[in-house]
């Protein structure tokens, strides 16, 4: 593509963001808000893609967009049903926020781009040195090797606040159902009949290419959270003996199984997360799989909102066949 | 110029105008019915031919056929979706548009 | 370098839009947006920061923005839930104070 065309994109892509973002936070229906909140955040895995960010990319599109998506209408449901429609902006309050960004806009831009001038200027950052050291890591993909090896307390800490929110969201309230009956139609239960085993593969896809590619646990545990999400929309439900105890184990299963491989260094006399050399891969791999089930129920159990009730996500249907009554 | 490049841009020329009028329809179409048909021409067969265009591009066979199982998979949903949306919106009791409003 | 600098700056704007609807708007859901909002212009900035000198960008922002991301969505869950707890428990979505202010 030609250098000009490139530009046109390079100032298009963030105009339409900023665009959708101001049309976002002003429009006067929430439902259209949330509506272009999932646009921007699709929008903006695009803009990831062309800074070549293709992990974050993929992460925005599955959790920016999907999962946060999903939770916002859920919620925007919610909060109308109990709220009524009726909004409460207020007036007095816009100017003093107009007035208070405005200074901080010239503040931050200034600030920013005087630190800008003063970061070193080595060409890829700390990226030569990831790469040096790559091949210790035991994946071949140098975000997958930050995340889990490098950096691996950030993860371990992310995890832990991830089911620090299941935990919250459960002690908040009791799941409610959101829908006053499942999705029945027949159509739905022939597209879950493929997809469901779709998302699954592709779950385990994404996963098992974190390793040498773009992709990996938090954007595979998205596409499992999906699956769950469209299984329990169409009427699927947990069954009661599973929805205690073993639903919590699983639940925490992956934060622990992390914690635990983090001291298996100390034990051993390395440091924390240090992974005894030759058990790298085996270990991050088994830490992988156990955090992409976890973090799919977790992201499952925010967006149901509340902890489970019974065996049910709905009342029982008054007739079998509530479906042929309404046609 | 590669033929397989001049192909690739006819097809990625060809799928613009769809996703153009898909877009109008969404905006102008007056009810949810419209806009959903309006919708769904933009998702199969525009996108459909962006698939193609770029599928030609890929460096092996295997990047093509994902290529092409993304559009089935979007198709698969888009029909789904519609079909959802329109459902509900009936039971809701939106009549749809008869054309003299 | 031009790019890195567009994106730096799309960033910016981005958290400051962010910041107005979240002092300028009660409503709780429009709130939790515009922290949404904010949260992405940082990440815009990680980014076009990681991406500034030429050849393959640095790795390290580019993990600490997924991290990010992931942090993001357990925050906007919570606030969510305790939303729809207000919403629930006093029959408005924004917070008390702008009512009184108002009246």
């Amino acid at each position: 593509m030609t250098p000009g065309l490139l530009l046109l994109f390079d100032l298009l892509l963030p105009a339409v963001l900023l665009w959708l973002a101001w049309r976002s936070l002003t429009s006067s229906d929430l439902f259209r808000a949330v509506i272009l909140f999932i646009a921007f955040s699709l929008l903006l895995a695009l803009a990831w893609v062309r800074m070549e960010a293709p992990d974050v990319a993929l992460a925005e599109a599955a959790i920016g967009a999907g999962v946060t998506g999903a939770l916002l209408l859920v919620a925007l449901a919610r909060i109308e049903s109990a709220a009524g429609r009726r909004l409460s902006p207020s007036a007095r309050w816009r100017s003093a926020a107009l007035v208070l960004t405005g200074t901080a806009l010239l503040a931050a831009a200034a600030g920013l781009l005087w630190s800008l001038r003063l970061l070193p200027t080595m060409p890829g950052g700390l990226g030569p040195l990831v790469d040096r050291h790559l091949a210790e890591s035991g994946v071949d993909h140098p975000v997958t090797a930050v995340l889990l090896n490098f950096r691996g307390y950030d993860t371990l800490l992310e995890v832990g606040v991830l089911l620090l929110a299941a935990i919250a969201i459960w002690c908040l309230d009791e799941a409610v159902p959101f829908l006053q009956q499942p999705l029945e139609s027949q159509l739905l239960t022939g597209f879950n009949r493929m997809m469901l085993p779709i998302l699954l593969l592709s779950s385990g896809y994404l996963l098992w290419l974190g390793s040498h590619a773009p992709g990996g646990a938090f954007q595979a545990a998205s596409l499992l959270a999906a699956g769950m999400l469209l299984a329990l929309f169409s009427g699927a439900s947990l069954p009661a003996q599973w929805s205690g105890l073993p639903l919590r184990l699983l639940l925490v299963l992956g934060f622990f199984a992390f914690l635990a491989a983090a001291i298996i260094g100390p034990l051993t006399g390395r440091a924390l997360l240090h992974y005894p050399p030759a058990w790298e891969k085996p270990l991050i791999l088994l830490v992988e799989w156990l955090l992409t089930l976890s973090i799919a129920l977790i992201l499952t159990a925010a967006v149901i909102g509340g902890r489970p009730t019974g065996s049910r996500l709905y009342p029982p249907p008054s007739s079998p066949s509530a479906e042929g009554r309404r046609q | 110029m590669d033929p397989r490049d001049i192909l690739s841009i006819v097809f990625l020329l060809a799928a613009a105008p769809f996703f153009l009028a898909g877009t109008i329809g969404l905006l102008r179409f007056p009810d949810v019915f419209c806009r959903l048909h309006a919708l769904t021409k933009a998702d199969n067969l525009g996108l459909g031919l962006i698939v193609i265009g770029l599928a030609l591009q890929a460096d092996t066979w295997l990047q093509s056929a994902r290529l092409l199982l993304i559009w089935l998979l979007v198709m698969l949903s888009g029909a789904t979706v519609a079909h959802l949306i329109a459902r509900t919106a009936l039971r809701a009791g939106r009549k749809p548009w008869s054309g003299r409003s | 370098m031009s790019v890195s600098l567009v994106y730096t700056a799309a960033g910016i704007i981005l958290f400051l839009l962010g910041t107005y609807g979240l002092v300028a708007y009660a409503h709780l859901l429009r709130k939790i947006l515009a922290a949404n909002i904010m949260g992405s212009g940082v990440f815009m900035v990680f980014i076009a920061v990681a991406g500034r000198t030429p050849g393959a960008p640095d790795p390290v922002p580019h993990a600490m923005v997924l991290t990010g991301i992931v942090v993001t969505v357990a925050f906007t869950s919570v606030a969510l839930a305790l939303a729809v707890r207000i919403a629930r428990t006093s029959n408005r979505a924004h917070l008390p104070g702008r009512d009184e202010e108002q009246r």
